[in-house]
């Protein structure tokens, strides 16, 4: 377990903390069960399958739902018993259509900076910032309602940052943009962690988008803790050559193994972590020596999905 | 040396480290954008037209009585008198504005973007009422004070005229303040419940006039007793009679004797205080459940 994760939970020097967080809808439905984890400011990745209780975790960490037992912290405060406190500094976006249509972008959210807090001129001139730097410029002053998905999540991206938080809570920001518009809310989420200076939490079902800008991962899995590491603490492992061939595949292990490669499986195709460029031709030698038909030999990434892979049943 | 031109200066994010303004301010702002709401300000055209029609409506009936009272000196409607006789455009206002107010918000879906803030969840539907009971209010309050100064420059009395004009007007400015007050109360509690405007408006229409035919129903039914709680059974005739009890012939016509209700007075006046009361801990309730998937 690394360092950082042993820091006394629930002090204020981390930005969202739980301990033994759990919540049980009326039905017997656990969303989330005995969750504890520590994370510190940056860009975290919140990953999990549809369902596996990540909306429930934002909802608990902004006050809105009260956990059934466990204790949170979000920037040092108690969100169960000052929400106000909180969400004054916590910015969020919703999954789901958020927008009145017959509002102009620009109308909207000075609104919402009011109701944040800020004075009328501020919130003018925020919501404008706000919306320039999602990337909303002329376009603002027009309805919502004419607005393509890729403008409305930016809108709602908007509205999470016009008055300044220092968390933003982003769920699924990338839900029913296209590649191109995925690539460029992305990238904004990544600027606003890196540039702006504020911490993100972005939810998301699909770890290949948040791997990408964050510098934390946490993956829960029905309700429970996968697993919680620095994305570099997680990739840091060398890089792997795969290996893939038609038929053959034990004998090409067990010769691997005999080289003293140490060589593992993962479905149809044998991983061997890349030392040195020797080990190529070892594998190579391999193949040819077993005349075996090659089907792939390429060099990847440790990929985050084979470290969420559900190896550890109960990590925690 | 000329500075260059059309040279865009990106200068960044700023981070804001000025004052954030508290609960009041919030409510306050949520309530002044309510009250523009009501009347379509900030809106699209489309929105100001049915609550502009219903203030023209009203506005040329003050302007009628006030033409007559000042040329021919005929009081043709007290002010209390003259909000009873609105009531159907409060009706209609509040049908109409009532779901622009919260129906509006809930089929959006932005009420996740308010309680994400610290609003909360009371503040939001308090402020709401307060912006539909302003919004009544100034509807009838406008047009009595249209009246007031039509009566007031023309009066015959001097200053004595104004005065005893004035003392006329409060009253009405009160009845219109309890008109606006119940049927904002009832009016919001049934446009919450729905997402669906059209929805909403008729329900509201259906609880204000389907209400009234149990009214003559109850009124003509062989009991005394009865027939003076009648006017229980529906919020108009409700407010109605608990004006006549409290404001005496400053509401009820010459020669009419009013709505009969015995000696009842002081019960609809509870009654009418304990409607809006349910009502409101009603919209309170709904508020804490609402949009918390």
């Amino acid at each position: 377990m690394p360092r950082w994760l042993r820091v006394p939970t629930l002090s204020d020097v981390t930005l969202i903390a739980t301990e033994s967080l759990t919540k049980t809808y009326g039905g017997g439905v656990t969303a989330l069960a005995d969750l504890t984890v520590a994370v510190e400011p940056g860009i975290i990745g919140l990953v999990g399958a549809n369902g596996a209780g990540k909306s429930t975790l934002i909802k608990i960490l902004l006050g809105l739902l009260e956990p059934s037992s466990g204790q949170v912290r979000v920037l040092g405060l108690d969100p169960t018993t000052d929400p106000a406190a909180v969400r004054a500094r916590v910015g969020y976006m919703p999954e789901h259509d958020a927008l009145p249509p017959d509002l102009s972008a620009a109308e909207l959210v000075t609104h919402l900076g009011r109701i944040s807090g800020l004075p009328p001129t501020v919130a003018r001139e925020r919501a404008s910032e706000a919306l320039r730097h999602v990337g909303l410029h002329e376009e603002r002053h027009r309805a919502v309602g004419g607005y393509s998905t890729g403008m409305k999540q930016r809108v709602k991206l908007a509205q999470a940052l016009v008055h300044d938080p220092d968390l933003l809570l982003l769920d699924e920001p990338t839900n029913g943009l296209d590649p191109a518009g995925r690539d460029a809310m992305l990238a904004l989420i990544h600027r606003i962690g890196t540039e702006f200076g504020i911490s993100v939490l972005v939810c998301s079902h699909l770890l290949g988008e948040v791997e990408r800008i964050c510098d934390t991962l946490v993956a829960i899995d029905g309700g429970r803790l996968l697993r919680a590491d620095h994305i570099a603490a997680m990739t840091s492992a060398t890089d792997v050559l795969a290996v893939e061939v038609s038929e053959g595949t034990d004998l090409l292990a067990a010769r691997l193994a005999a080289l003293e490669l140490p060589v593992s499986r993962d479905g149809r195709m044998l991983l061997v972590p890349l030392a040195d460029d020797d080990t190529y031709d070892l594998i190579l030698g391999a193949v040819a020596e077993l005349d075996l038909p090659l089907h792939r030999l390429d060099q990847r990434r440790h990929r985050v999905a084979e470290l969420f892979a559900p190896r550890e049943p109960s990590h925690a | 040396m000329p500075e260059p031109t059309g040279v865009i200066h990106d200068i960044g994010y700023q981070r804001y480290t000025g004052p954030r303004l508290g609960r009041r301010h919030v409510f306050g702002a949520l309530y002044l954008h309510g009250l523009r709401t009501a009347f379509g300000l900030g809106r699209s055209a489309k929105a100001k037209i049915f609550p502009w029609l219903v203030v023209g409506v009203v506005a040329v009936a003050a302007a009628g009585i006030t033409a007559v009272r000042t040329q021919i000196g005929e009081v043709v409607m007290t002010y209390a008198q003259f909000a009873d006789r609105m009531s159907w455009m409060v009706i209609f206002f509040v049908a109409v504005v009532a779901p622009e107010l919260v129906s509006r918000d809930l089929l959006s879906g932005v009420l996740p973007l308010y309680f994400s803030r610290p609003l909360p969840r009371e503040d939001y539907a308090l402020a709401k009422l307060l912006a539909l009971v302003t919004a009544l209010w100034l509807l009838l309050g406008g047009p009595q004070l249209v009246m007031f100064l039509g009566a007031a420059f023309t009066t015959d009395d001097g200053i004595r005229g104004v005065w005893n004009e004035l003392l006329d007007l409060l009253p009405g400015l009160l009845y219109a303040g309890l008109w606006a007050v119940v049927f904002a109360s009832i009016g919001l509690l049934i446009s919450s419940l729905t997402g669906k405007r059209a929805f909403a408006a008729g329900g509201i229409v259906a609880v204000f006039l389907m209400t009234t035919p149990i009214v003559g129903i109850l009124s003509i039914m062989p009991s005394q007793t009865v027939n003076e709680l009648a006017f229980l059974a529906s919020p108009s005739t409700l407010v109605g009679a608990t004006g006549a009890w409290a404001l005496g012939d400053l509401l009820v016509f010459e020669g009419s004797s009013g709505p009969p209700i015995g000696g009842f007075g002081p019960l609809y006046a509870v009654a009418t205080v304990a409607l809006v009361a349910v009502a409101v801990l009603l919209l309170l309730l709904r508020y804490r459940k609402v949009a918390t998937r």
